[in-house]
């Protein structure tokens, strides 16, 4: 992990595309829950299982949601990239992640302590919607994704 | 375009007229009674015309029934049309035989004798331009069509009784015929006389006239043609009120009213088969069983078989509901889309041969009646 | 009375329904149960065809079927990739060089190459619909310097099913373009994207008010890529996409592949969206 000042990391933080549009006052309140993280390539990012208190913004690499089948190994269900997030649980009761999270390539992320910002969006409520609203999205686009990829569209019929 | 003569033929020269044009070459095709149906077919003379028959049609129901005089040409359309003599219900393309290493293909021989058409009546001739359009107005032209629709003479008659089943004054294709023949005749049995009063379409069908006994046409023999035709526009079995109906079905895709006739539809594909515009066709290849031999074959097609649409692994229309959506939207709406015209000609074939009895004017009556606002 | 014989049936030499006869020079497996031919036809020469037309492909005693082009507009070579999925497409895979087939064309509107002059060009791929798209990138790349940024993204269901598997590996290190490639699933180890191809336009660099959009595969995935695309700030007049449907004569006469007003063999298969905008979401068209 990487020393940044605060000023640093408020300005990486409004630089990632989850923070467009977002009011200063909730973009401190983010930081002051947030660290730099660095994930080498084959290292495990959150197991399926852990308690979900963190969310990952991804600055650079790419990170594959996986799960385990004892027969089969680990198999890659969805991929995500730099500019994406990663952990959505951790809105969720009972907050525990569901699959585990491999760093494909060399990953740098925005680490948010989630644990921190659920008591913050407890708080207030207008920070809480906020966070809905930027993470509701997200769960729906890759609802449908799955969807998507469920129907093994290109695959010959018998 | 050439002047339009005008004479009287009487039951003699009818008969002269057939016996012409088969000393010219022509098949001379006609309708006869066969199968206690009227249907198209070679005929020798005028003796083998259903003489003192007419048709009762209906949704589903097809009679014949005596009349009490000699007319020739007293009832309207049968099962069948011209086009099984046009676009042919089954013809093979090319033949292929492998030898060696290569494969040669052969075409087919030129085409024999022209036919003559006796009896075409306006919406027929109407369907005969209409599949013009299709076979020989487009980008590419089917031989096979021009080839039989190039040579064809056609002696076309205007109905003296309408049909059941009958909307072509709705359809704007008769019930007199305007164009497309080379003879046009109505039968006038009045006055004691038996006779046509003929009109001529073409230069041929002039050549034609001429080589006939013929007596001027006098105005009492054209007032009767005129009342004739008159009277059978006043009695038409059907009625669809046609220009808006493109629009109106396109904007009703989802209607409940296709849910409905698809209980009723058995999707047999008579209608396509009677239809005197519907087209569609399919390609088989044949081969002998060591595979050294291979022919394509072409058939009459219906929009109603379940593998009509069927790409790799299933069809795109299963249900009922969707092809016979798929058939009536065509006929009358995307047509007009690809043809410039309706693909209706108001012939009532389908109505009458349909065994449940749809009803094409009666779906659409339904359609516009109860349109979601 | 006896009907009398049928004359023998009609048909004359330049009847678009007779084959002509072309032989295989070399096959290769492009991806599973998919191969792709190089052929030898007399009648064919580079410039003969527009990127997107097909050929109706026949295995003389079976059948035929539609098959795009996938070679190299400007070469004088035909190229067909073709996937075993019947009875017709099966015979054709399995013809190895020297042996002869039919071919029928070429039919069909291609892909608007007059329109991307000038313009950014995105190409969304699905499965083996990326064969009627190489031969557009072939042309592309034959003359870059007319576009402006260019983007494949090919998604196909794992890693085993990618076709043009090392073609595309090799387009992927050229300086001049952008190629992303994702799967649905996988078993064994990849380290690339896993995820619906459409999660790849988000991150692909055009102008969306000056691109012409390209898509072919499963109608199912070109529907929500035309959604990802408009998300993305593409008009619809922007988009292309190509169609299939059962075809028997591929000249507008069997009536078979008919998709409201439009028969898919001569006003397709390359569609502009706005065209069939409405038609698409409709059930058992």
């Amino acid at each position: 992990m990487t020393d940044t000042t605060t000023e640093d990391l408020a300005r990486i933080l409004k630089e990632h595309p989850f923070f467009k549009g977002m009011p200063e006052a909730f973009c401190d309140l983010i930081r002051d829950c947030a660290t730099i993280e660095q994930f080498e390539a084959g290292a495990y990012v959150f197991h399926e299982g852990d308690p979900a208190n963190h969310f990952y913004l991804l600055r650079h690499g790419k990170v594959a949601l996986e799960i385990k089948a004892p027969e089969r190994g680990s198999l890659a269900v969805q991929t995500v990239r730099a500019g994406e997030i990663l952990g959505v649980s951790w809105l969720v009761p009972p907050y525990r992640l569901t699959c585990d999270a491999k760093a494909v390539e060399l990953t740098r992320t925005i680490t948010v302590n989630a644990a921190c910002l659920r008591e913050k969006c407890d708080e207030d409520h207008d920070f809480g919607y906020e966070m809905m609203q930027r993470f509701m999205p997200i769960m729906v686009q890759r609802l449908n994704a799955t969807r998507l990829q469920l129907l093994d569209v290109y695959g010959t019929k018998a | 375009m050439p002047s339009v003569q005008q004479a009287v033929l009487s039951r003699d020269a009818l008969q002269a007229l057939l016996d012409h044009l088969k000393e010219r070459g022509y098949r001379v095709l006609g309708p006869t009674l066969r199968d206690q149906a009227i249907v198209y077919d070679d005929i020798d003379g005028v003796g083998d015309l259903p003489e003192g028959w007419t048709d009762s049609q209906d949704g589903g129901r097809y009679r014949l029934e005596k009349r009490d005089d000699a007319a020739l040409f007293g009832y309207t359309v049968g099962p069948q049309s011209w086009k099984r003599f046009l676009h042919r219900p089954a013809i093979r393309l090319w033949s292929a035989k492998r030898e060696g290493e290569d494969v040669n293909v052969t075409t087919e021989p030129a085409p024999g004798t022209p036919c003559a058409f006796i009896g075409v009546r306006s919406c027929e001739l109407h369907a005969i331009a209409i599949q013009d359009r299709v076979l020989l107005g487009g980008n590419y032209v089917d031989p096979h069509y021009q080839a039989r629709r190039e040579g064809a003479f056609i002696v076309a008659v205007n109905c003296s009784v309408a049909g059941g089943t009958c909307f072509c004054v709705s359809m704007h294709t008769g019930p007199k015929a305007d164009s497309g023949f080379d003879l046009a005749l109505t039968e006038l049995m009045g006055d004691g006389e038996h006779r046509f009063l003929v009109e001529t379409g073409t230069d041929l069908g002039a050549e034609v006239l001429a080589a006939l006994p013929h007596r001027p046409a006098k105005d009492a023999d054209i007032d009767a043609a005129r009342a004739v035709i008159a009277n059978t526009a006043a009695n038409m079995g059907r009625t669809m009120q046609a220009d808006d109906v493109p629009e109106l079905l396109m904007r009703n895709l989802k209607h409940p009213r296709w849910d409905d006739v698809a209980q009723r539809c058995l999707a047999c594909a008579n209608c396509t088969m009677v239809c005197p515009t519907c087209f569609c066709t399919t390609v088989d290849q044949t081969s002998d069983l060591t595979g050294a031999a291979s022919a394509a074959w072409r058939r009459w097609d219906s929009c109603f078989t379940t593998d009509f649409t069927y790409i790799h692994g299933g069809s795109v229309r299963t249900s009922t509901q969707s092809r016979y959506r798929q058939w009536m939207t065509h006929k009358l709406a995307t047509w007009v889309d690809q043809f410039g015209s309706s693909g209706c000609v108001g012939c009532g074939r389908c109505i009458t041969w349909c065994p449940v009895g749809i009803d094409i004017t009666e779906e659409v009556q339904a359609i516009r009646e109860s349109e979601p606002q | 009375m006896a009907p009398k014989p049928e004359a023998q049936s009609t048909g004359t030499a330049g009847d678009i329904m007779v084959p002509r006869v072309a032989r295989v020079r070399h096959s290769q497996l492009d991806g599973p149960d998919t191969w792709t031919l190089d052929l030898d036809d007399e009648t064919f020469s580079a410039g003969s065809y527009v990127p997107g037309q097909f050929n109706m492909m026949m295995a003389f005693g079976v059948g035929e079927v539609p098959i795009s082009m996938s070679g190299d507009p400007s070469k004088p070579n035909l190229v067909h990739t073709v996937r075993a999925v019947g009875a017709v497409s099966a015979a054709l895979t399995q013809l190895k060089p020297g042996d002869v087939l039919g071919l029928r064309g070429p039919f069909g509107v291609g892909w608007p190459i007059a329109e991307m002059d000038g313009r950014d060009v995105v190409i969304v791929a699905g499965g083996v619909g990326l064969a009627p798209l190489r031969s557009l990138i072939y042309h592309l790349f034959n003359e870059r310097e007319r576009y402006g940024d260019i983007a494949i993204l090919y998604g196909t269901r794992s890693p085993n099913d990618i076709l043009y598997h090392d073609e595309l590996e090799s387009w992927r290190g050229r300086f001049d373009l952008e190629v992303d490639v994702t799967v649905d699933h996988t078993t064994s180890p990849w380290h690339g994207h896993v995820g619906v191809v459409t999660t790849l336009i988000p991150h692909a660099t055009f102008d969306p008010l000056n691109t012409i959009a390209l898509t072919c595969g499963p109608e199912i995935m070109m529907r929500f890529t035309i959604a990802a695309l408009q998300d993305a700030g593409v008009a619809d007049e922007a988009i292309y996409l190509s169609m299939e449907r059962s075809m028997k004569c591929a000249v507008g006469f069997c009536g078979h592949c008919q998709f409201g007003p439009v028969f898919v063999c001569r006003d397709g298969p390359v569609f502009r969206y706005d065209r069939v905008r409405d038609l698409l979401p409709l059930k058992e068209l």
